[in-house]
């Protein structure tokens, strides 16, 4: 289906990530924000309030992230596409109801655009330190996509396929942004709406009566039922069975919860997504995602001028990770070198999958600042030897 | 002299209000004596009396003894996280204004945990009706200490009396803004089902607090009898003055308990300022969220 062109700012335009977030999430036809003020995001619900009462849209600033969250989960399930945006801190708090979104199965998107950390950290300088509590933040067990731009352009593309992916796999989808993407203004090609694809919502053809709300079907995702058309469903955060009604047994438990699980888990192939360079002759292959992947091209050029075979896997979705293809790189490549603006967190799930076939080297920052080029050089030369 | 009263056997569907309910639940999980059944069956009733359109109408609730009426009303039902019903419920009328939300939770999850959002949904005035069951104590955990222990009742973690100030909830509720703010006891089930009917023709934050009877825990650990016995004691105890001064209606352990209509003042909401508002800045060019929702329809 081609999206709404009230939400469409068709045109070649300069402009931040945070912006260009902002315009992809009302091209991708969101209608409903609620968000509370936090650096470095904040730009991106300055952008959507501005425009959002044009295009019949409602932003709301609510009085904390849990606030947000929840109300994000709630209009969800009015079949008004919605999302919220924060960055660490508030990141933290909306954890709760992130896991209540991913227990519910409810289509919405959250925006973090990262900042150093933890705790209040440097609140306007950039950080990658949220990537694992992208995945692991919420109690219990669950799974989520999360896509990671790397200049605004990607911003304003990836945010329009997170909202296409969490309708797809109803799941909240995180755009796992950072603070130099977020503020890096560059120039953003905007498609007109007939170019502009968008999943709809994957609404029951049941009538009430005959629908179950958590009635999977091949795909693991079940259709859905939004809030005042009849159904009269029951939606809770408690195990429940295809009736979305609680029972409280290991059995239940097992049935729910492992389709959460698996549903992204066995489709991981569907979703996953990353860009390659040179990586035919490789000897060494530098994994990388965010603002981190462009600071890191400085280095690769350094190392290959000194005659390493380095090539470059970019991540643009970081979760489900690309398990196979580190796999299959494993088995060819000496050593994969992961910077990150962390002290190491994707490079864990890159020495996971390479298994020891190929060392995977981290190349640490604590933020506030990205990589010198020089070190990500060194760590090439190092991991080649 | 004793007297036999005869039982005819009642079918659990021919209840009047068993169409409201999803039967297959049943039996609850509520102990015998409980207040929050006597609620759920003035709420269902004036749903009936007041005709609500039952396919346009949802309801959320959070977590603890009451967050599970949700699951047991036969709406669009939500069972959320512990306190975060109101803003779950900000976003569900947000994202359909044409809705009748109606937020169903105790006072530990509404103004404990989420007291923040109680105070700011009501400063928004949102179109919300609040029905806040106060038991005195969580119970859903087996007795703690809630926000609204009357001073020197016995809790589980306040084993030798309370000493913290409890929240006066019609005072808080008014003071932030709520449009309509009433208070009734469990035994004062016609009053609360009239005014549950009133509550759904007004628009706003509306809020009804109920004095529920909780014998299992609160009941218990202070030495107060059983659920009959508390019945008695609003019997005794309660005192209806509508339009009472919000600021007079702490309850004391085992103290009076003032009931009725405080507050009843239309007052736009938060939707119908947003209208207003951008209508006049923003002219023809304002385009509202459609009742129905902000869903995408196809072009193709």
């Amino acid at each position: 289906m081609k999206t709404d062109p009230a939400g469409v700012l068709t045109g070649t335009h300069y402009l931040d990530g945070d912006y260009a977030c902002g315009e992809g999430a009302m091209a991708a036809g969101c209608r409903f924000v609620a968000g509370y003020p936090i650096t470095p995001s904040t730009e991106v619900v300055e952008r959507i309030a501005r425009r959002f009462p044009m295009m019949g849209g409602t932003f709301i600033q609510m009085e904390d992230e849990l606030a947000s969250m929840a109300a994000v989960v709630g209009a969800s399930w009015t079949g008004t596409k919605s999302m919220t945006v924060t960055s660490g801190p508030g990141f933290s708090l909306m954890m709760e109801n992130i896991g209540l979104a991913s227990m519910m199965e409810t289509p919405c998107v959250v925006v973090n655009v990262q900042r150093a950390g933890p705790s209040t950290g440097i609140p306007t300088m950039v950080g990658q330190g949220d990537m694992m509590q992208a995945r692991w933040g919420s109690h219990g067990d669950y799974s989520v996509i999360a896509l990671c731009p790397s200049s605004p352009q990607e911003a304003f593309d990836l945010t329009i396929d997170a909202f296409n992916l969490s309708e797809t796999w109803r799941v909240p989808v995180l755009i796992m942004m950072d603070e130099c993407v977020g503020h890096m203004t560059e120039k953003v090609v905007i498609p007109s709406a007939a170019e502009i694809d968008v999943v709809p919502r994957k609404l029951t053809a049941k009538p009430p009566g005959q629908f179950l709300p958590y009635q999977s079907n091949g795909n693991m995702v079940s259709e859905f039922a939004r809030a005042g058309d009849g159904y009269r469903f029951h939606a809770t955060g408690l195990t429940h069975d295809e009736r979305g009604y609680p029972v409280m047994t290991a059995e239940c438990q097992e049935k729910c919860v492992r389709r959460i699980v698996d549903k992204i888990r066995k489709n991981a192939d569907k979703i996953v997504r990353f860009e390659e360079r040179r990586i035919e002759d490789a000897d060494v292959v530098l994994v990388s995602y965010g603002i981190t992947s462009r600071v890191a091209r400085m280095g690769i050029e350094m190392a290959r001028r000194q005659g390493v075979k380095v090539g470059v896997l970019r991540l643009v979705v970081v979760w489900p990770f690309p398990e196979k293809r580190i796999r299959e790189l494993a088995e060819k490549v000496k050593a994969f070198v992961v910077p990150e603006i962390n002290y190491g967190q994707v490079v864990l799930e890159v020495e996971r999958c390479a298994a020891g076939r190929a060392a995977a080297v981290p190349v640490a920052h604590g933020g506030g600042g990205v990589h010198d080029p020089e070190a990500i050089c060194n760590a090439i030369l190092e991991a080649a030897k | 002299m004793s007297a036999t009263i005869e039982r005819r056997e009642v079918k659990a569907e021919d209840h009047p209000i068993a169409p409201y309910l999803r039967m297959d639940r049943m039996p609850h999980i509520w102990c015998p004596t409980c207040g929050i059944g006597t609620v759920v069956k003035c709420y269902a009733t004036a749903l009936g009396e007041a005709g609500i359109d039952l396919d346009k109408a949802a309801i959320v609730s959070g977590i603890g003894c009451t967050g599970r009426v949700a699951g047991y009303m036969k709406l669009d039902a939500f069972h959320t996280t512990h306190g975060r019903a109101l803003p779950f419920a900000t976003g569900l009328k947000l994202g359909r204004p044409e809705l009748l939300v109606t937020v169903f939770s105790g006072d530990g999850d509404l103004v404990g945990i989420g007291g923040n959002h109680f105070i700011h949904t009501a400063r928004r005035n949102m179109d919300l009706l609040v029905v806040l069951v106060n038991n005195f104590i969580y119970g859903m955990t087996g007795g703690q200490n809630a926000p609204t222990t009357p001073m020197t009742a016995r809790s589980s973690t306040m084993p030798f009396g309370n000493f913290e100030r409890p929240f006066n909830i019609p005072h808080l509720a008014a003071s932030s803004g709520a449009s309509y703010v009433a208070r009734w006891t469990c035994l004062h089930f016609r009053r609360l089902t009239q005014s549950f009917k009133e509550a759904m023709q007004r628009k706003g934050f509306r809020l009804i607090e109920v004095i529920a009877p909780c014998s299992t825990l609160y009941a218990r650990l202070n030495k107060l009898g059983t659920g009959l016995d508390l019945m008695r004691f609003y019997h005794d105890n309660a005192e209806i003055r509508h339009g009472a001064d919000t600021r007079e209606l702490d309850i004391d352990f085992q103290g009076r308990i003032v009931c009725g209509k405080f507050v009843d003042q239309e007052r736009p909401t938060f939707s119908e300022m947003m209208d207003e508002h951008y209508r006049q800045i923003l002219g023809d060019r304002y385009r509202p969220m459609p009742p129905e929702g902000g869903m995408i329809h196809g072009q193709d």
